[in-house]
């Protein structure tokens, strides 16, 4: 256990994997081998793409791999399907669009479920990044679950963000609406041949242009790309690779303007929060779980004995001075 | 609190397309089972299976065989595991399987478990649950 950070660091893929189910699993001491580790990462560019159920993330992230392959980058993925709020499964099917990629030494897929974790991604994201980081992945792609349009836990976590649409999804209005849409950096509208895809197109550019005129002149031109025709191998793979470009671009960019930095503050507060979290609440929880002390208070503040927050004020007095 | 979920890696290989119950199955673990399972669809490779089950860390690797390549697929699966040092990752099988080739590849290690077409979902959650070691 005590070794598996430098494991990672020397590019074993088990310990990898390994270090990431300990992290899913909630696995106590695992941030042992994270700290090993930390000092190695904020190497690799990592890039979100996230979009409605049924969009195309996954086809979209396998051919991202194909094109990143070509230009010989190594690829770690974290690709995250929902968790069952009522039984804890999952079915995780993102895999069934990259199994071409499985015997390529210089990818590593891994796939996540949510564990009921809100916004649209796994707890275990940020740390996973951060392992596919040590690991010496140059592109990192984090896959969100289907989302709506409040679920853009993403951008804690993405230097370039992809937001995925369809045509089909409702009118204007939509695009005019705060969450999802704002934290794109590049709009991909997928199944570009199907009806709606035009008007989708121009109220997306709309969009953009909008906030464009609210923005600073040297701010990010947010391109909208079409793709089409997965039928037809050799186009999609070029429609891709220009999104890939896209994507290299506006790293340069980000690298340019002093704004990487800015990017990971966010994910740095984020994550001091969870490690606090971890650190401070996680083992009085712990604790109340093993006496079974949880269930009694429950049933307390159902019978209206007591309410939520005395309770709490209770439990802080005892530990937190 | 530790959460341990057990993760499932469900595989159909070559041509063999009949799937309907390894996605019942997928379905069953999920709803009935509380686990995590990751289905890799049609047509993939047995070097492509054993890649995914060591990336994704998975314990159980389940293959349905319906086209009769089970006594060359099971031997193949477990020696691959065992390449990639991942014998702890436990191998249960079905689909089309006579009874004597199911005794044969049980007895000979091939598999740790086979089930019989019919088989009920909470038999097979069993197994998995009475079975995993959690390594």
């Amino acid at each position: 256990m005590k070794e598996l950070g430098k494991k990672v660091l020397a590019g074993d893929i088990r310990a990898a994997s390994r270090l990431i189910r300990n992290l899913e699993d909630q696995i106590p001491n695992t941030h042992i081998a994270m700290q090993e580790i930390f000092n190695n990462t904020g190497n690799a560019h990592v890039i979100g793409i996230t979009g409605a159920p049924g969009a195309g993330k996954s086809t979209l992230t396998d051919e991202f791999i194909y094109a990143f392959r070509q230009k010989d980058k190594s690829v770690g993925v974290l690709a995250v399907d929902p968790t069952s709020p009522f039984t804890g499964g999952a079915l995780l099917g993102d895999r069934i669009r990259m199994l071409r990629h499985a015997e390529d030494k210089k990818v590593f897929v891994r796939s996540l479920a949510t564990r009921c974790s809100m916004g649209g991604l796994s707890k275990a994201v940020g740390e996973g990044i951060h392992v596919m980081d040590a690991l010496g992945k140059e592109k990192i792609i984090v896959e969100t679950c289907g989302v709506g349009q409040q679920e853009v836990e993403i951008i804690n976590h993405a230097h370039t963000v992809i937001v995925v649409l369809v045509p089909g999804m409702g009118d204007e209005i939509q695009a005019l609406k705060a969450g999802l849409m704002e934290v794109a950096d590049i709009f991909v509208i997928n199944k570009a041949d199907r009806d709606g895809a035009g008007k989708l197109y121009k109220e997306t550019l709309n969009m953009v242009h909008m906030s464009k005129g609210a923005a600073a002149d040297n701010s990010w031109n947010i391109p909208v790309l079409l793709v089409e025709s997965v039928l037809e191998p050799h186009k999609f793979a070029e429609s891709v690779d220009a999104i890939r470009e896209k994507v290299e671009e506006h790293y340069q960019y980000l690298v340019d303007n002093n704004l990487l930095v800015e990017r990971m503050r966010r994910k740095t507060a984020a994550e001091i929060n969870e490690a606090l979290w971890g650190a401070i609440l996680q083992p009085v929880l712990n604790n109340l779980e093993k006496d079974g002390e949880i269930e009694k208070m429950v049933e307390q503040v159902l019978k209206k004995e007591i309410d939520p927050y005395t309770l709490a004020d209770q439990i802080a007095s005892k530990y937190v001075k | 609190m530790e959460k341990k979920t057990i993760k499932v890696l469900l595989a159909k290989v070559g041509l063999d397309h009949q799937n309907k119950e390894i996605r019942l199955l997928a379905r069953g673990l999920r709803d009935q089972g509380g686990m995590e399972v990751i289905y890799t669809g049609l047509y993939g490779t047995l070097e492509e299976i054993v890649q995914t089950a060591v990336q994704d860390k998975v314990h159980f690797v389940g293959l349905s065989v319906h086209n009769g390549s089970h006594r060359e697929l099971f031997p193949r699966l477990k020696e691959l595991l065992a390449a990639q040092k991942a014998s702890h990752i436990l191998v249960f099988g079905g689909g089309m399987i006579p009874e004597q080739h199911r005794q044969e590849l049980k007895a000979s290690g091939a598999v740790d478990e086979i089930f019989e077409p019919g088989t009920p979902v909470s038999k097979i959650i069993a197994w998995l649950n009475n079975n995993n070691l959690n390594l």
